[in-house]
């Protein structure tokens, strides 16, 4: 056994224990959410808030923005506290945390966005009781570490943020002919684009959202059971 | 251990003593901040009924220059201190105030001054009713004259969207804009939005408008709100265009008496 192969050995000892910040498994944890297992479209849940903060592409980022904010910080203190829990209370423990979090967001919007709070408060309040956010604590960050509750928060809340964004592109591009606020169809000289009114209306999202799963079922063939 | 009852309420009690000391603490830092926001959006609808405000103006700035507040009694009584204490326009909550019986009720007055004059433009006055969920509240602008309406933005806390909550959208708002508050004999009878909705405005008179189709409530909500807070206006309106009526009496007197 020459000098270098023991090098190498000691080296791939000292790394096993600690995984790479980034390994497969971990960008799965990440991934999957966005696609696969999208809490939106495969799990459906969250579908309340998807259809009404949607209107606009700026409150639904807000909204976005938030939600992942939950999400990562309730896994993040649920995971670091999940041997201290009482499994008797668990369930009150993960709601008190996440309403905490929920009221800090609202808060904090009010304090430097307020048009947006305005808007969102209503919606903002009822990330406590969005499923997306207590499946994560129930079924990931009580029996994982910190850091993998994390990432599995932060897919979680990807994969809802980029659906409620994508509804929002549409509804907003189709109902009042603007993206951000900004008139695409004026800029590109249709001055007469009909704005459809339906897609105002929470209808909109419905069949947005219904498009949107038909076409992601089509790609990844998945069957409900 | 950790799953005997004192542990559990202890894990309970300090839990809740954290993330309550947490909550107190950020509502009490952000609290000036959250003032503010309020105050800025309160100057911003007094003066969205009488300007288009876009984004960047600097709110406070304008507000400051052409906007003077008072706060009259329902006798139409200029007062400045309710037992003792002063009184400010912007700080009185019209909300609450709606509570009281008109009678007892402080009703602010905002002033548009013309652009470095001192002479009013306009008189905004805030409004306050029930929709068809909830209440609905806003202000009418009047011009010097007191008798056309300069502008109305209004506002709702639970109006059906789509339907009644119509009632914020600028279209709406643009069809209350040169009617009159008075009729041909000279009634306050202010502006009432019509049964339905026919998209025409050229066939309404001085004091309709186009109705909210599928929102009559609401409408019915909006008209009774306005004649209402015209009516509580009324002494104060006809205090104001007495003085400005007798002014020019006093000052063509004046002329003709020069010659």
């Amino acid at each position: 056994m020459s000098a270098e192969t023991e090098v190498l050995d000691q080296l791939i000892e000292k790394s096993k224990p600690s995984e790479a910040a980034f390994s497969k498994r971990r960008k799965k944890l990440i991934s999957d959410p966005l696609n696969d297992d999208n809490p939106i479209t495969v799990q459906v849940l969250g579908i309340c808030s998807a259809l009404a903060v949607t209107t606009q592409m700026s409150p639904t980022l807000i909204m976005a923005i938030s939600v992942v904010f939950v999400i990562v910080f309730a896994n993040l203190i649920i995971s670091l506290l999940r041997n201290l829990i009482p499994n008797r209370v668990r369930i009150i423990v993960q709601l008190a945390v996440i309403a905490t979090l929920v009221t800090l967001v609202d808060q904090v919007l009010k304090a430097y966005f307020f048009d947006a709070w305005k808007e969102l408060t209503v919606f903002v309040g009822l990330i406590i009781t969005n499923c997306i956010v207590m499946g994560r604590l129930e079924a990931f960050a009580l029996g994982n570490k910190p850091y993998d509750s994390i990432l599995d928060g932060l897919g979680s809340g990807l994969g809802y943020a980029w659906i409620i964004l994508a509804i929002a592109f549409f509804r907003e591009l189709l109902g009042s002919g603007a993206v951000f606020g900004f008139k695409v169809f004026e800029a590109i000289g249709i001055e007469s684009f009909p704005n459809n009114g339906l897609m105002v209306n929470p209808v909109g999202a419905f069949i947005i959202l219904g498009l949107i799963i038909w076409v992601q079922r089509t790609k990844t063939g998945y069957v409900e059971q | 251990m950790q799953q005997s009852n004192g542990y559990i309420i202890a894990f309970s009690a300090i839990l809740t003593v954290i993330l309550g000391g947490l909550l107190a603490f950020s509502a009490i830092g952000l609290k000036p901040m959250q003032d503010m926001q309020v105050a800025l959006d309160t100057q911003k609808k007094i003066l969205g009924a009488v300007m288009e405000l876009k984004e960047g103006d600097d709110v406070p700035a304008i507000y400051e220059e052409r906007i003077e507040s008072l706060v009259v009694n329902a006798q139409g009584e200029e007062i400045s201190e309710v037992d003792g204490a002063p009184v400010v326009a912007e700080d009185v909550e019209v909300g609450k105030q709606f509570k009281l019986s008109p009678e007892d009720r402080l009703y602010p007055v905002y002033k548009l001054k013309t652009q470095g004059g001192n002479q009013a433009e306009a008189y905004i006055l805030p409004v306050y009713g029930n929709g068809l969920w909830d209440n609905i509240w806003g202000y009418i602008a009047l011009e010097n004259d007191l008798k056309t309406v300069k502008g109305v933005s209004f506002d709702h806390a639970g109006e059906t969207p789509g339907l009644g909550a119509r009632i914020t959208s600028v279209d709406v708002q643009e069809r209350f804009k040169g009617k009159k508050i008075y009729n041909e004999v000279g009634e306050l009878v202010a502006v009432r939005m019509v049964k339905g909705e026919t998209g025409d405005p050229s066939i309404y008179g001085e004091n309709e408008v186009d109705g909210l189709s599928g929102a009559t409530i609401t409408a019915v909500g909006v008209n009774s709100m306005l004649e209402s807070y015209l009516g509580y206006y009324k002494p104060y309106l006809e205090k104001v265009s007495g003085n400005a009526i007798s002014q020019v009496n006093s000052e063509s007197k004046e002329l003709t008496f020069n010659n």
